[in-house]
């Protein structure tokens, strides 16, 4: 990277000479190590997937490796489990938004009033979020959706009603509800502390000026929520988009191709088909969806920036 | 006046409703894995029990054995987490305090490799790995994990400095202090809660990452990801035994996370919450 | 104790074209300080003050010019080898450390041996009544306190200068003229040559041996407090220095080259005034007036049309106890005057205002520097207020 020096424009020789004596601190010396960390770890990578990607290779016949052009793009467009792979993690991460989001601000407003046994409470709540992934899965395939044994077909029997077997008939439906049962806390803590704030003198304007419960909170709180909400949202889409350890622990990407999202396929094609070619082509798939979200990121990151050189 | 004492009631036992509902599943793993494993596996659930310990001793013997497990975990979760700092600390300091219009960029770059898919990168850091005779190997997944972690340590220890006045700093250079004892003696003291805080989220992220451990190790450098993945197909014979492995993995993280839960937000929102 | 020297220095933030920053921010600024004097910035937000400062203190490069610090050119020196401290106006503490430790910080670095380190704080400590404060972290004193050991912080490094940026602006009002007398005081004491920026006028005249007054990067005049109050070498400072502001009145120069002339007041241009209209070529002139040299006049019917004195009605009066403030319009301007509180005014009065001849000031109408200005008689240095 050659764009981290720290000179700016200087009019004469001498002051140049002054300006890298005195004031530039040792700022490339300083960022190096993490970009070329970065760099090594994360751009070098990403070339040689764009690389193979242009390849034939399969690790089957490593012998045979020969340039392919875009033939793998070609093969991966015509594959429909790929499409069904690009929806799925849509679908995942856009139902995981809306009810981590939804419920995490409707918790948020629950847990931002003065009760009892607040801390204690919120502790518990927030509790899944430090659950790995892996023992989630494990936890909810078995004793939570087991079609038998499962706590909520016991639960459902208990009220009269027919036990589901949820992995087999709602797959997506459960990995919805298990990256949410892990996220929702995530968003319900963030979401809470933008709560808390929120000045006090704000909402007694408001109150004063006459507003009922939902005008206050359509009017003040939301608006204030709103730079808490864009991290929480860019935040989980990154997870949400890579979401894996939960469908490999339980559904394997079934039944069918069902519950396969994009780092689900990738991992398949390359693990089990040993496909390097096409599933690196099919890794850039998955980097290009990823930088469309980026985008937005990048936009609440740079806009940060200039708010904090304003101060 | 008394009905809007009765909502408030009903709002509070909500609460706890709530609160019970999401760490359900949670109290049912501890509950089930001090039970036996046919109290376990009922089509009645059991909710009162003589309480055992033998699941603990099975699990404690799966695989290579949980400590084997265990010791990596910690090590791969601390060890990229102090490097993650190293490497993390003089550029967010650098971007905090001498900012340009390229150190913007930077940190921008930085930020949005957080949005690479580790699926993006899998299949070369793969086969490099396999050529280094890195798979398989704790110091490779270590890498791995500060990889994925380090934009995130980045930025929130960038946050923290930037809530540094910048007069502090000048004060420190005018009073003498060169680069290095301006961040070791008033830097680094300013803003230890915020690194503490960025090092626990980091910390917590790694000991649950799965993926890279998932894909990347087996036997000598697998993690409690992989020793809990040997239990995917217990399908009902095990469940006290998967259990008992799931508590023993998911507790150290747990009770970090309830002590870090307040200091983890502040970083965690970018500083979009002051 | 030094001489410091600012040669054409000019300060370029290096902003794109056209926007505001590509503008200088400190233009050709030169000052030759003596020894041990205190030296005050003033001027309107955002004129270079600060940048100036900095400059000094190597926290920010010169983009041209050079500054010297005891004949010794600085440009390329690093802040902490410049042998200046500073104060700033946040104060900048450091959070974390005691008072002691704060005051301590600069020396440790240098590897002074303890007991002189204890020696040094220690009477700092006593010079600004700060001893029982020592064990304290800055967030338990009061701002006042946190003042004190921000100049302790600076006296304890015995620099050959101080900075002081705006020390006093975060205190309150009555706080601030208690600092201010015991910065002055501090000063004779140690006799180190200061900087001091202010944007509070009175601040400057009381504190001030030498004023630098600036507007938008460029020094307007560098003079006593004395001086910039009776000879402001422009409209900008005329109305800067002084409260109130002095008022300033569009005339006609008369054919005669001597009265000047507006519908309801007339002034005589005396002595070096006088003799600079002889060959000025145009024929308005702006006249000022401090509000403080204005005189009620008994109406004794003849109106206008006097030597020096102006007519207008009352638009408001401000009884401040020892005086009385009133508003005057004359002509289109609105005319402050300051009088004894026992000159009875009433609103909407038509009265006449009177001024001395040698109390005028004239300005040129496009350049608005200031005309036949009399040289100084020469005044002592520690001039005040
Ligand atoms: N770091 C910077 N980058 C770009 N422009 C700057 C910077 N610092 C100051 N300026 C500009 O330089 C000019 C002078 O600023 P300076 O801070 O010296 O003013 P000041 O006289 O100290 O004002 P104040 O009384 O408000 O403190 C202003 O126009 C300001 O916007
Ligand atoms: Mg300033």
């Amino acid at each position: 990277m050659d764009s981290i020096t720290t000179t700016q424009p200087v009019h004469s020789g001498k002051a140049a000479k002054a300006q890298r004596k005195v004031a530039s601190a040792p700022t490339r010396r300083l960022m190096a190590p993490a970009v070329i960390f970065l760099f090594v770890w994360m751009i070098v990578p990403l070339v040689m997937t764009l690389y193979y990607s242009l390849q034939n290779y399969n690790l089957m016949m490593p012998t045979m490796r020969s340039f392919a052009g875009i033939l793998n793009y070609d093969l991966l467009f015509s594959d429909p489990t790929f499409w069904a792979a690009l929806g799925n993690t849509l679908l995942l991460v856009a139902a995981c938004l809306i009810v981590t989001v939804g419920l995490g601000l409707a918790l948020a407003l629950l847990f931002n009033r003065t009760f009892i046994g607040r801390g204690a409470a919120r502790t518990l709540a927030i509790s899944p979020f430090f659950i790995m992934p892996v023992v989630t899965g494990l936890i909810w395939k078995n004793m939570m959706f087991h079609p038998v044994y499962g706590l909520i077909s016991w639960a459902l029997r208990a009220l009269g009603l027919e036990p589901v077997d949820w992995l087999a008939h709602h797959p997506m439906m459960s990995i919805v509800i298990m990256i949410s049962w892990e996220w929702t806390p995530f968003a319900l803590l963030i979401l809470l502390t933008g709560l808390q704030s929120l000045p006090e003198d704000q909402i007694e304007a408001v109150r004063l000026d006459g507003a009922n419960k939902w005008q206050e909170f359509r009017h003040i709180v939301l608006p204030h929520l709103g730079q808490v909400l864009y991290v929480v949202v860019m935040l989980e889409s990154i997870f949400f988009l890579t979401s894996f350890a939960e469908i490999y622990s339980t559904t394997g990407g079934g039944p069918g191709t069902a519950t396969t999202n994009l780092p689900y396929y990738i991992y398949l094609g390359a693990f089990f088909q040993y496909d390097i070619g096409s599933s690196s082509a099919a890794a850039i798939g998955a980097v290009i969806l990823a930088n469309i979200f980026a985008i937005f990121l990048i936009r609440f990151v740079a806009g940060n920036l200039n708010a904090g050189s304003q101060r | 006046m008394t009905e809007s004492r009765l909502t408030n009631t009903l709002l509070t036992l909500l609460t706890y409703a709530v609160a019970i509902v999401m760490f359900f599943p949670i109290l049912w793993m501890f509950l089930t894995a001090f039970k036996t494993e046919q109290t376990a596996f009922d089509i009645v659930p059991h909710f009162l029990f003589t309480p055992t310990l033998d699941s603990f001793k099975l699990a404690l013997a799966q695989g290579n054995g949980y400590w084997h497990y265990a010791f990596n975990s910690a090590l791969s979760a601390v060890a990229s987490t102090l490097i993650g700092l190293v490497l993390a600390v003089p550029a967010a300091y650098a971007m905090a305090f001498f900012p340009s219009k390229r150190t913007d960029f930077t940190l921008v770059w930085m930020v949005s490799t957080k949005f690479i898919p580790a699926v993006g990168v899998l299949i070369p850091v793969f086969m490099v790995y396999k050529s280094l005779g890195l798979l398989d190997n704790i110091w490779g997944l270590t890498m791995l994990f500060t990889a994925m972690n380090l934009p995130l340590i980045v930025w929130m220890v960038y946050s923290y400095f930037k809530d540094i006045p910048k007069d502090i700093i000048e004060a420190a250079d005018i009073d003498g202090a060169g680069t290095l004892q301006t961040m070791v003696k008033v830097v680094l003291p300013l803003a230890l809660p915020g690194l503490a805080s960025t090092g626990l989220l980091a910390l917590i992220l790694a000991w649950n990452e799965s993926f890279w451990s998932l894909t990347m190790t087996d036997h000598k450098a697998a993690t409690l990801a992989v020793f809990i993945a040997s239990f995917k197909s217990a399908e009902g014979l095990f469940w006290a035994k998967m259990s008992a492995a799931s508590v023993l993995t998911v507790t150290p993280i747990i009770i970090l996370g309830w002590f870090a839960q307040r200091q983890m937000v502040r970083g965690l929102t970018f500083g979009a919450v002051k | 104790m030094a001489i410091v020297e600012l040669k054409n220095v000019v300060k370029n933030y290096g902003g794109h074209k056209g926007s505001k920053d590509s503008a200088n921010a400190v233009e050709n600024f030169n000052l030759l300080t003596e020894d041990g004097e205190f030296v005050v910035l003033v001027g309107p937000s955002g004129c270079g003050k600060s940048t100036t400062m900095r400059m000094i203190a190597g926290l920010e490069n010169n983009t041209g010019g050079e500054i010297r610090i005891s004949g010794r050119d600085v440009s390329a020196v690093p802040p902490k080898d410049r042998d200046i401290a500073m104060v700033f106006q946040s104060y900048a503490l450091y959070p974390h450390m005691s008072v002691f430790e704060n005051m301590a910080f600069s020396l440790r670095l240098k590897k002074t041996p303890n007991d002189e380190v204890k020696r040094r704080v220690n009477e700092a400590a006593s010079i600004l009544n700060i001893e029982h404060l020592l064990e304290r972290k800055p967030r338990a004193l009061s701002g006042g306190q946190r003042q004190r050991v921000a100049l302790g912080r600076a006296i304890v490094r015995q620099p050959q200068v101080f900075l002081m940026d705006e020390p006093l602006s975060n205190l309150d009002a009555k706080l601030r003229v208690d600092m201010r007398a015991e910065i002055v005081k501090l000063h004779r004491k140690l006799g180190v040559t200061t900087f001091y920026v202010t944007h509070d006028q009175v601040e400057a005249m009381t504190m001030g041996q030498r004023i630098v007054v600036m507007l938008d990067g460029k020094i307007q005049q560098v003079d006593t407090p004395q001086n910039l109050y009776e000879r402001p070498n422009n409209m900008f400072v005329a109305g800067f220095i002084g409260t109130p502001s002095m008022n300033f009145l569009r005339a006609k120069i008369a054919s005669d080259r001597r009265a000047l002339e507006g519908e309801s007041f007339r002034f005589k241009a005396e002595g070096a005034r006088g003799t600079a209209l002889d060959t000025h070529t145009a024929n308005e002139v702006w006249v000022g007036v401090r509000p403080e040299h204005l005189r009620y006049v008994e109406d004794s019917g003849h109106g206008a049309g006097l030597e020096n004195m102006m007519r207008g009605t009352i638009e408001v009066v401000e009884p401040l106890g020892a005086v009385t403030m009133v508003q005057v319009q004359i002509d289109d301007a609105r005319v402050t005057a300051q009088l004894d509180s026992h000159v009875q005014v009433t609103l909407g009065e038509t009265i006449t205002l009177a001024c001395a001849g040698e109390k005028l000031h004239l300005f040129d109408a496009d350049s608005e520097q200031a005309l036949g200005l009399e040289q100084p008689v020469s005044e002592p240095l520690s001039a005040a207020v």
